[in-house]
């Protein structure tokens, strides 16, 4: 560690606004050849919209971009592709009707007399997937493949047009262990080759396993840079937090006593042919039921079914003890149910309607087409959970689509407990948010349940269900296969899962 | 500044300029004169023309709002046109020495008839779309197609000609002064207007046509709310088919209302509503049928032959479409500041 070799990119006071919000104030970021970087924040602090400018999605209001030294501003991300900036994102952005090999070469098909050199194009394609090695069939349509293999046919086409800097924005949230090493391996040997890696996500063991340095951000402004080995796990966590956070809270939940309360809503063999198996299960008013399974275990679809968005063909559904047909979501919400969908873009919010009519659009719902909130009385509405769930944004008609992904998740439930539900189920409220923000959705669900609320909670991270559930309900191959206690350990989840099986 | 990103600033502004082009050419176009106690100008013309476009155009708003289209507006023009006539029709009766013209059925069940049937279609096609999940602008060519053949059974294949003077009110008669047929079109506006910003409908229409999944979820009727909108959209374009076969004093099932599903849509594109759904605007729709109008009238007023009349308003529609997205505006702007090439700007 003698000369300070140049960056291979350096970002420089790089500032960017969107009406009146300051997204980003003066952040630089460093990147050298041959490392693994690691950018870290919160929701909101600015992760996406500093890779947006970097790869020329946004211009930025004011800063430098620098690649080797030599001034750069990038229009598009073409551009920026050309300048040697190559970026994969969480959601695979390639054709899935085209084959493997044209996806690679999308846009730049090697040419022989004017003609596709398909042969030279599928030899290409094949050599550079074994650089990642990866040999499957190029020739199949890329939807064919699952996702881990679809990501890095996209990290093959970004080595495929000579990139100096590699940008993967939250690559691992959709692989399991097995892929993410494989991942990992790549790009370990891509970075031993020289290249630079910028890496964003939000699981924290990660980081500490493939990154050498981290860059962390806070409210769009930068908090520091550090080596790893100087930032451990808590250390970071505040560095993104901006405080120590409070011890984990152990074993807060306290076991109800049984059968001493009526259940609010009970599902009584209730099921759907090819969905969800004949199912039992009683919500209690104050009590949080936590659903574990693995992935297509059946927690979403039993969720659906629950809320009316699946039609039940067997057994019965008793809400308060009189038995109903819930066969539409109206229906559920005239119950006072309220369902936190698993995807918030496409179930969830309206992304052009303002941040004010997405808050009351459940409640109007509710309250039907005549009996109609006022501007003054929505604003109200919206204003208080605005302040009550710290929802950022710039007033309250701003479009929802231009809210970070927490604050859209905030805003969901404040529309949903304006409807002042009596059971709230939430599907993967922590999903694809950071660690401070998963904790304090964890201690709103207590603090909901506290006041009265039943909630069914649904997370595909074991560790979290046990951690706030007073029961949990455990799904295999779309069957109930058993409950288990408060204050039981993820192993007691996996041996339930394991068992018959 | 604020004035500029106002949603209606440049269909007004469209307006506006035709209108101006229209007086520069036409040195009386702007002049009003009042005889008989009624208005009247070329700009009265106007009003009383657009009528029928603006009625079956603030229709079509609320069903493109939903996502959807109805390309059957101009077979439904011509159904409801067809049964009001059918039913009115008039023969000459005399009576006490005098002839007058006598309705076949009376006058106020006629026209009831007709906005039923042309609900009825509304109905058809929503239920296509929201129940049966055809594709919007299929299960309306179906009406669009087979409209045509159920106008002309209506009217027997023929030209029906209306004898029954009271009709004629309808399309031709003023009231304080202005003309029934634009009375009407306000009045049905108006109604909208409150019932789109006064009540929820105007929220649950879009979130409907923005995320009909998510709005769905919410506990919307998504498809209650698509179905009505079409139902509404039928009501429309048959109270523009009793302005229109009114106004003729006629119904003719081949040709009433050609073609108007596409003037519709594009009096509602005109106006700033976005055919992809959600966000709409009522008043654009209503001043993007004045522009159709307008533009019609400055047409002929030009002298151009009914041959080429069409391609000189695509050109002219071309051009105000062009002018209105913000794509080429600001493709235009940078144009004209002509920007540095990076290194330099850079440097």
């Amino acid at each position: 560690m003698t000369a300070v070799p140049t960056p291979v990119l350096q970002l420089a006071g790089i500032t960017k606004s969107f009406v009146g919000v300051r997204a980003l104030a003066g952040v630089d970021l460093r990147l050298h050849a041959g490392e693994v970087h690691a950018l870290m924040g919160q929701n909101g602090a600015g992760k996406s919209t500093l890779i947006k400018v970097l790869t020329g999605v946004y211009p930025a209001d004011a800063g430098t971009i620098r690649i080797a030294g030599e001034a750069i501003r990038p229009r598009s991300p073409l551009d920026a592709q050309h300048l040697g900036i190559s970026t994969v994102y969480q959601e695979v952005n390639l054709c899935p009707n085209l084959s493997v090999a044209e996806n690679v070469f999308a846009g730049r098909y090697p040419r022989k007399r004017g003609m596709i050199a398909w042969r030279a194009m599928e030899a290409q394609t094949r050599a550079l997937l074994a650089r990642l090695s990866l040999d499957i069939d190029v020739t199949r349509l890329l939807s064919s493949y699952p996702v881990a293999v679809q990501q890095m046919v996209a990290i093959a086409r970004a080595l495929a047009v000579s990139a100096k800097v590699l940008v993967l924005d939250e690559p691992t949230s959709s692989l399991d262990e097995e892929e993410v090493r494989r991942l990992f391996q790549v790009l370990r040997r891509l970075r031993d080759e020289g290249m630079a890696i910028l890496f964003v996500t939000h699981f924290l063991d990660q980081v500490y396993e493939i990154a050498d340095r981290i860059t962390v951000l806070r409210n769009g402004e930068l908090v520091g840079e550090y080596r790893v080995e100087q930032l451990p796990a808590p250390a970071l966590v505040a560095a993104m937090v901006g405080r120590e956070i409070a011890a984990r809270r152990e074993a807060a939940p306290v076991p109800l006593a049984e059968g001493g309360r009526a259940a609010l809503v009970e599902l009584r063999g209730l099921g759907s042919k090819g969905l969800v198996q004949p199912t039992d299960l009683a919500l209690r008013a104050g009590e949080v039921v936590g659903l574990a399974g693995l992935l297509g275990s059946g927690r979403t679809e039993l969720a659906r079914l629950l809320f009316g968005l699946e039609r039940a063909d067997q057994g019965e559904l008793h809400v308060r003890g009189a038995p109903e047909r819930v066969d539409k979501p109206a229906r559920a919400v005239a119950l006072g149910m309220a369902l936190m969908p698993e995807d918030r873009k496409t179930d969830g919010i309206v992304g052009e309607l303002s941040l004010r009519e997405n808050i009351v659009l459940a409640l109007q719902a509710r309250r039907g087409v005549l009996r109609n909130l006022t501007a003054q009385e929505q604003s109200q509405l919206a204003e208080g959970f605005v302040r009550a769930l710290g929802i950022k944004t710039a007033s309250l008609d701003t479009p929802i689509a231009q809210l970070s992904g927490g604050n859209q998740q905030k805003a969901l439930l404040a529309r949903w407990l304006a409807t002042k539900p009596s059971l709230l189920i939430l599907d993967e409220p922590t999903r694809g948010i950071d660690v401070a923000a998963k904790q304090e959705v964890m201690d709103e669900i207590l603090r909901l349940a506290g006041e009265g609320m039943a909630v069914l909670f649904i997370s595909s991270e074991i560790d979290e269900v046990v951690r706030v559930a007073q029961r949990i309900a455990v799904l295999r191959d779309r069957r109930k296969v058993g409950e288990l206690p408060a204050g039981s350990q993820e192993h007691d989840v996996y041996r339930m899962i394991a068992e018959e099986s | 500044m604020k004035l500029l990103q106002h949603r209606l600033f440049w269909p007004v502004v469209t307006l506006v300029l035709l209108l101006a082009v229209n007086a520069a050419v036409n040195s009386s176009f702007l002049r009003l004169a009042v005889r008989d106690g009624h208005l009247y100008g070329s700009l009265v013309d106007i009003l009383k023309g657009a009528a029928p476009l603006g009625l079956v155009a603030l229709g079509m708003t609320l069903v493109i709002a939903t996502r959807g289209i109805d390309i059957s507006v101009g077979a439904v023009v011509a159904i409801a046109g067809g049964v009001a006539a059918w039913m009115i029709g008039g023969s000459l009766v005399i009576h006490d020495g005098v002839s007058t013209y006598v309705s076949r059925f009376p006058m106020p069940l006629a026209i009831v008839c007709a906005l039923a049937v042309a609900a009825l279609c509304g109905a058809w096609n929503g239920a296509l779309v929201a129940w049966v999940g055809m594709q919007p602008i299929i299960a309306t060519l179906v009406l669009m197609v087979a409209g045509r053949g159920i106008a002309q059974l209506i009217t027997n294949g023929q030209i029906i000609t209306v004898y029954y003077a009271p009709f004629f009110f309808v399309g031709n008669g003023y009231w304080a002064g202005l003309p029934f047929p634009f009375l009407l079109a306000a009045a049905v506006f108006l109604v909208m207007a409150w019932l789109v910003r006064r009540t929820a409908l105007g929220l649950f229409i879009e979130a409907v046509g923005i995320n009909p999944a998510a709005a769905h979820l919410a506990g919307l009727p998504a498809r209650r709310i698509t179905f009505w909108a079409y139902v509404f959209c039928g009501l429309c374009a048959g109270i523009a088919g009793l302005v229109v076969s009114s106004t003729v004093k006629s119904a003719d099932g081949n040709n009433a209302g050609l073609l108007m599903e596409l003037d519709a849509i594009l009096a509602v594109t005109l106006g700033g509503t976005s055919l992809t759904g959600g966000r709409f605007s009522l008043a654009g729709s209503a001043i993007g049928a004045l522009i159709i109008q307008t533009l019609t009238y400055l047409i002929y007023s030009f002298g151009v032959p009914p041959e080429v009349n069409l391609v000189v308003k695509a050109a002219v529609v071309f051009a105000v479409m062009l002018l209105q997205s913000p794509e080429f505006r600001r493709t235009l702007a940078q144009l004209a500041r002509r920007p540095l090439p990076a290194q330099e700007a850079t440097r």
